[in-house]
């Protein structure tokens, strides 16, 4: 099953490695890996995606827990949470279909930031589910480019 | 008062009391090797960087107390990372510091350079590059709190030159800020009364102890615990020395080489405490068979640790000492319920004890072994290499003291018993040291006689000479159809008491069983290093034996004829 996990950690050079190195090491299935900056300086947040078994995803955090500089790790699966993810799609849009992408980009209220003479880019936001059928809907135009950021997640509430 | 970064490093050390470093020095480390010149901390010069950090790795294992060592950059950091990796999966609390280029010249694939952070991060405990003398002190503070807290373990601390030389006030910090570092203090009662139960309600109780009970140094409480409730003791080769093996709940060590009665107990038992020890495949043998019967109550520092192989029915995260205290006070004392299972443990005690055959002229390793014991009547720090050598010492040297075997359990490293031998000597200089090694492990660190003559260490090395890299050798006859691939070494192997001469030690050779005892008496006698060369039986196998994969009440060989 797929996992989110919130995971704050010190803002040091060397800690993505120490954590990209520990899921490559014990064999963890890593889906995305965000890291970036928080509000504090002095630490970034993660936001793991992981698929596993229970006992393995125990065994994920544990092991992250060791980690000296990682201070946190939630598992925020089952939480209330905003997930989104960022994506920008770059889409061959000659003249003759660049009103159907545009009606698509209405639907899904995505954004085109790039606007060139025989191709678009677009950026959309949300969780992974839609995402992906907006990749499904541009596919037939022509993706020449993708790029994702990975997931980002927030409980819900004060927690 | 600003003092350069070398100056710091010292005085750091010498406020965490450390009286020797074992190291090696270089380019990139000179600044901090004449900070030691002028101070008063022992310096033991290895010949190899590996030996270096074995040395202070056995120094920490004999003492309780962080082991230093020193390397420069490049290749002398990376001829350490053997004795790293083999220091973090014993989890022994061991400071590194290795030597790097300028900050000015990091990355640039400088003269010398090796980035040995990256290359120990999945084997030290936790890693630092130091990029400014202003934090030199602090990180050298909390590295030392890190390596000997919780599961302890080794901590990489790699300078750059110029931060040995750059200037800074010197201010050592009495404590640690580290917000995602938490030792454990307390311990869960509940999972504690949980335990107790489990413990109480049982009939045929195994106490399965490791190395973490050494580390916590409860031996005392152990054999309370298993005195009160008549629990039957097997230890992990990590774990030897934690329970005295002379004591009639003593079942010895378990696992792929362990006693038939200890691995009986196991298939048997139905309640197992485990004490810091981890569930190795070479000790659980088939997972799915370990401990079958049994409800299992694991009790690690590491949380990381349980559930990671087995299933747990009570895990309690904590420091031994703790739980152990806490536990003894809520087990009932046995009132005979266990005495039919204590019967059956001695039965099998009976009928499958460790056992070879002494036939014709030959020396038998076990014999040697067994000598050792009876001339240093239990008493030495026995260190090891790795393999047939290795599990022989651990079967037929009777442990009753922790700290005195020193041996790569985890890693596994050939060439760890001399450079072990030479730290737990200087560790502990009114000890017995006792070297068991292999022809051909010996040889993979055997310069560092010249470390033992250096020094004029006591230490006696006992070579069980059999011609063959055995343990492989009995792989290959058990499982490989006898064809003994690259494994042989008869006569490619050099004449080890001239190797020992050539060094300016002693050497001994031993060629017939009669010879043993005299000369390990002699070897006693002679204040300085001595090297034993024992001729023994060349094809002489390890039993019993749980063949790989095997569940551990299907063992091979080791039965009375």
């Amino acid at each position: 099953m797929r996992h989110v996990l919130a995971v704050t950690v010190h803002n040091y050079p060397g800690v993505l490695n120490r954590v990209a190195g520990l899921f490559s090491r014990r064999g963890y299935n890593i889906e995305s890996l965000n890291v970036g900056t928080t509000d504090n300086p002095q630490f970034s947040r993660m936001t793991i995606v992981v698929d596993g078994e229970p006992e393995v995803i125990e065994q994920v955090c544990k092991q992250l827990h060791k980690l000296v500089d990682v201070i946190k790790v939630s598992d925020i699966t089952h939480e209330p949470a905003v997930n989104r993810d960022l994506v920008l799609f770059k889409v061959t849009a000659e003249p003759a279909v660049r009103g159907e992408i545009m009606q698509i980009c209405e639907v899904f209220r995505l954004r085109i930031v790039d606007f060139g003479r025989r191709s678009l880019i677009i950026e959309a936001t949300g969780e992974k589910n839609k995402l992906d059928a907006i990749e499904d809907a541009l596919r037939p135009f022509g993706i020449l480019e993708m790029v994702r950021t990975g997931q980002v997640s927030m409980v819900r509430g004060r927690k | 008062m600003e003092l350069t970064g070398a100056q710091i490093l010292i005085r750091c050390l010498q406020e965490e009391g450390v009286d020797t470093i074992f190291g090696y020095p270089g380019g990139r480390v000179l600044n901090i090797y004449d900070e030691i010149f002028k101070s008063n901390i022992g310096h033991i010069l290895t010949r190899h960087e590996q030996g270096a950090v074995h040395a202070a790795d056995a120094y920490a294992r004999v003492t309780g107390r962080p082991g230093v060592c020193i390397t420069t950059s490049g290749p002398g950091a990376t001829n350490a990372v053997t004795g790293i990796a083999t220091a973090h999966m014993d989890s022994v609390p061991l400071i590194v510091f290795t030597g790097q280029v300028g900050l000015t010249s990091l990355g640039r694939d400088s003269f010398q350079e090796a980035d040995i952070t990256g290359i120990t991060l999945p084997i030290t405990k936790h890693s630092y590059l130091v990029k400014d003398t202003k934090d030199l002190a602090r990180i050298i503070k909390e590295a030392f709190y890190i390596a000997t807290t919780g599961r302890p373990g080794p901590v990489v601390i790699d300078v750059p030159s110029d931060i040995t030389v750059n200037k800074a006030r010197f201010d050592y910090p009495k404590t640690v800020n580290l917000r995602g570092y938490r030792v454990l203090k307390k311990v869960n009662l509940l999972q504690i009364n949980q335990a107790a139960n489990v413990i109480n309600e049982s009939y045929r109780p195994v106490l399965y102890v490791g190395g973490g009970a050494i580390i916590s140094g409860i031996t005392d409480e152990i054999l309370a615990l298993a005195e009160k409730v008549k629990i039957p003791v097997t230890t992990t080769l990590m774990g030897l020395g934690a329970f005295p093996e002379t004591h009639r709940l003593s079942l010895g060590m378990l696992g792929m080489h362990g006693t038939h009665y200890a691995n009986y107990a196991i298939c048997e038992c139905d309640c197992l405490i485990a004490v810091g020890a981890r569930f190795d495949d070479r000790v659980t043998g088939k997972i799915e068979t370990f401990a079958p019967k049994a409800r299992v109550v694991h009790i690690d520092i590491d949380a990381a640790e349980i559930g990671k192989n087995v299933r747990v029915d009570v895990p309690i995260v904590g420091d031994a000492r703790t739980v152990l205290i806490e536990l003894l006070a809520r087990v009932n004392a046995d009132t005979g319920e266990r005495a039919e299972w204590l019967d059956r443990v001695e039965q099998w005690k009976q009928e499958y004890p460790l056992h070879y055959t002494q036939d014709g002229e030959n020396v038998k390793p076990q014999h040697v072994i067994e000598q050792i014991y009876e001339v240093t009547r239990g008493e030495a720090i026995i260190t090891t290499e790795v393999g047939q050598n290795q599990m022989w010492a651990a079967q037929y040297y009777k442990f009753s003291q922790p700290r005195t075997m020193v041996t790569s359990g985890g890693l596994g490293t050939m060439g760890f018993g001399l450079p072990a031998a030479i730290g737990a000597q200087i560790g502990q200089p009114d000890k017995i040291v006792f070297g068991i090694s292999g022809d051909g492990s010996f040889q993979m660190n055997s310069q560092e006689m010249a470390t033992a003559v250096a020094y004029n260490l006591p230490v006696k090395v006992a070579i069980l000479n059999n011609g063959y890299l055995g343990m492989v050798r009995q792989w290959q006859q058990l499982f490989y159809g006898g064809r003994y691939s690259q494994t042989d070494l008869l006569g490619v192997s050099p004449d080890f008491v001239k190797l020992a001469e050539a060094y300016g030690a002693v050497g001994i050779r031993v060629e017939r069983p009669e010879e043993v005892r005299p000369a390990l008496e002699k070897a006693l006698s002679i204040p300085g290093p001595v090297l034993l060369d024992f001729v023994v039986d060349r094809e002489e196998n390890v039993f019993p034996m749980v063949p790989p994969g095997g569940s551990l009440d299907d063992m091979l060989g080791g039965c009375m004829d």
